[in-house]
């Protein structure tokens, strides 16, 4: 019932052209044109191999007749999908837009010049229609899953430390709504899944303690107010349980508790835990600790039980991991002085790869896009950007004023 | 009625699959699908259940939440029962006995042992009064690995003064992570004052 409020009100338009009116016509497409649905197949089995972190080749397309808001969308949205752009002479795809008050546009294979999809869109804003259009083209080429109308929570501090506001935008930063207007100091937004919902930390009580904040109705309420910190919330896959870092036992450990902060069990023992993060089956709590005087990446049982380290060879004091919702990845932090995203397999079967300067790395839906924070050029501010592992394209958000971080991505 | 109905149903998804056919086959110029987009979406709402000014900028006037009533309505029990924020705090009584510490380590120096000693007479001189130990950390580590770092070194504090005979019950800790810099300049010498442990005194309020 909840989820099904929360896709009514968010993702109508996605239901609307991609789930409900027309089964028939996805299956024709798949029965008609098994070549085209074969070569996206083999697109998808490229990327499970680790070379493909940051040595993906985009994807090159041409832009032609769309006006420039248009045109600046399908440019960011592309571009951290991994797409980029070429003369029209060299595209293998091309992306015509036709005239018109709404969004409408082709998007052809040019070398078979055969029209691939023709849209258009009407409702919402240009923005949001050329969001759709972007996912429609995403669809088309890569069958990834469609990222252009999601959110994204993070914070702002105006004076780049001390007390901000946790801002709700999309993805690429537009629309930016401040959730609280407290002028505390708050932390690590994190999303109920499938539910206009966050948790988030703030220092509004007089202690760091976490709430629980439905951004339907405005009710928030606090789910963690234990003496010390309270702090870092992670909302398992289902919704059901949300893991967090207390100190309560007179260490910092990671805790797990139910979704409205009942049933508190204490998962890890060890004195120096943070960064809790879910594996996409509700199963694993991979996070940030400390073994014989090194950092390093574990993870535990959600129920509790031994620790296994993870190897993380090449890149030091790991922190800040983000498991990918396809299972596959984890992104994290390394600090050698400077920051450094870095993504691995899961499974540990291959060393990290680091990607670009920054931290506090949080998956999209498509497991391949990864939103962070990074300093301002010439400043100690920090903005938000987002990056295709694949390809290491990345393009920053627009900026809030202030400095932005510890972006979370709704999924 | 019945038959016209059924008739519908069944060209229908001829109709649909000629379409896709077109649309993705097609020569140069397809059919092309229109696909509709809701109005704007569903606005984020705020306590009071309004929405909050557009732009990223930071919202004036009243605070949506209310002023604390909203925020402390299911308070959660906590091992320690007080709260700093129902007594008076003192900050510098204490000031200068604040604790530093080495980069990326919540281990008390011996070198600090003067300055815990001078804490526990305060505490010991007044067994009334309370204290409340805020762990700070310089820039450069992640917040979140920061905010864990300035607690670690609140709770070693704590530890140490339990040491020396005080009640671990009387002091609550709090993390500052970086947020709480006593110089923000962005340089060694900064970075060292900032790695610290801060002790506020805290007196019941009269008539309590």
């Amino acid at each position: 019932m909840k989820n099904f409020i929360f896709k009514n009100i968010m993702f109508l338009d996605h239901c609307h052209f991609k789930c409900r009116p027309m089964p028939g016509l996805l299956l024709a497409v798949c029965l008609i044109l098994p070549g085209f649905r074969h070569a996206t197949a083999q697109e998808i089995n490229v990327s499970q191999s680790i070379n493909v972190l940051g040595d993906t080749k985009p994807v090159h397309v041409a832009l032609e007749g769309f006006s420039p808001e248009v045109a600046s969308v399908l440019r960011f949205d592309l571009y951290v999908q991994g797409f980029d752009f070429v003369p029209t002479a060299s595209a293998q795809y091309l992306i015509e837009g036709s005239p018109g008050a709404a969004v409408a546009g082709t998007l052809s294979d040019n070398l078979a010049h055969r029209v691939i999809l023709s849209r258009s869109y009407t409702g919402a804003s240009f923005r949001r229609q050329a969001h759709a259009f972007a996912d429609d083209i995403v669809q088309a080429v890569l069958n990834q899953k469609p990222i252009g109308l999601t959110k994204i929570a993070f914070k702002v501090q105006p004076q780049g430390i001390g007390p901000g506001e946790i801002y709700v935008s999309d993805y690429d930063g537009y629309n930016a709504l401040s959730v609280t207007s407290d002028g505390a100091i708050v932390a690590k937004p994190a999303w109920m899944p499938g539910r206009l919902a966050l948790y988030y930390t703030s220092y509004a009580p007089g202690n760091p303690d976490i709430y629980y904040h439905n951004l339907q109705t405005g009710q928030r309420r606090i789910i963690a107010a234990y003496s010390g910190l309270n702090t870092s919330a992670a909302v398992s896959p289902d919704g059901s349980r949300v893991a967090m870092v207390l100190s309560k036992s007179g260490s910092d450990n990671i805790w797990v508790c139910q979704a409205d902060g009942s049933h508190l069990q204490r998962v890890t023992t060890g004195v120096e835990d943070s960064s809790p993060a879910w594996s996409p089956d509700g199963r694993w709590i991979c996070f940030a600790t400390k073994r014989s005087e090194r950092r390093r990446l574990a993870r535990v049982s959600a129920d509790g039980g031994p620790v296994q380290y993870l190897s993380t060879a090449g890149t030091p004091n790991p922190t800040e991991p983000d498991w990918s919702p396809d299972g596959k990845w984890i992104a994290f932090t390394s600090q050698a002085g400077e920051f450094d995203i870095c993504v691995m397999p899961s499974d540990g079967s291959a060393a990290p790869v680091v990607l670009v300067r920054g931290q506090n790395p949080s998956w999209s839906a498509n497991s391949r896009t990864l939103v962070f924070n990074h300093r301002a050029p010439g400043s100690y501010r920090q903005v938000l950007s987002v990056l295709d592992v694949f390809t290491k394209q990345y393009k920053d958000c627009l900026r809030a004023p202030g400095s932005s971080s510890q972006a979370a991505w709704e999924r | 009625m019945n038959t016209k109905f059924s008739a519908k149903l069944f060209v229908l998804p001829f109709t649909v699959a000629l379409a896709a056919v077109l649309a993705t086959t097609g020569c140069k110029k397809g059919i092309t699908r229109i696909t509709p987009l809701p109005g704007p979406p569903q606005p984020i709402v705020s306590d009071n259940g309004s929405v909050p000014p557009n732009g990223g900028q930071i919202p004036g006037g009243a605070n949506p939440f209310g002023s604390g009533s909203g925020v402390g309505s299911q308070p959660i029990a906590t091992s320690t029962n007080w709260d700093p924020a129902d007594t008076i705090q003192d900050r510098s009584a204490l000031a200068a006995y604040t604790v530093h510490f080495q980069f990326d380590s919540a281990v008390v120096q011996d070198s600090e042992q003067s300055n815990l000693s001078a804490v526990a007479q305060a505490l010991n001189a007044d067994p009334n009064v309370k204290l409340l130990i805020e762990g700070n950390c310089d820039e450069r580590g992640t917040e979140e690995y920061n905010r864990a770092l300035g607690e670690r070194r609140a709770l070693a504090l704590r530890q140490a003064l339990a040491g020396q005979g005080i009640d671990a019950n009387r002091i609550r800790t709090i993390s500052y992570g970086k947020d709480k810099p006593v110089d923000p300049a962005h340089n060694s010498a900064a970075w060292a004052k900032n790695r610290r442990g801060d002790f506020v005194l805290c007196h019941p309020k009269s008539g309590v």
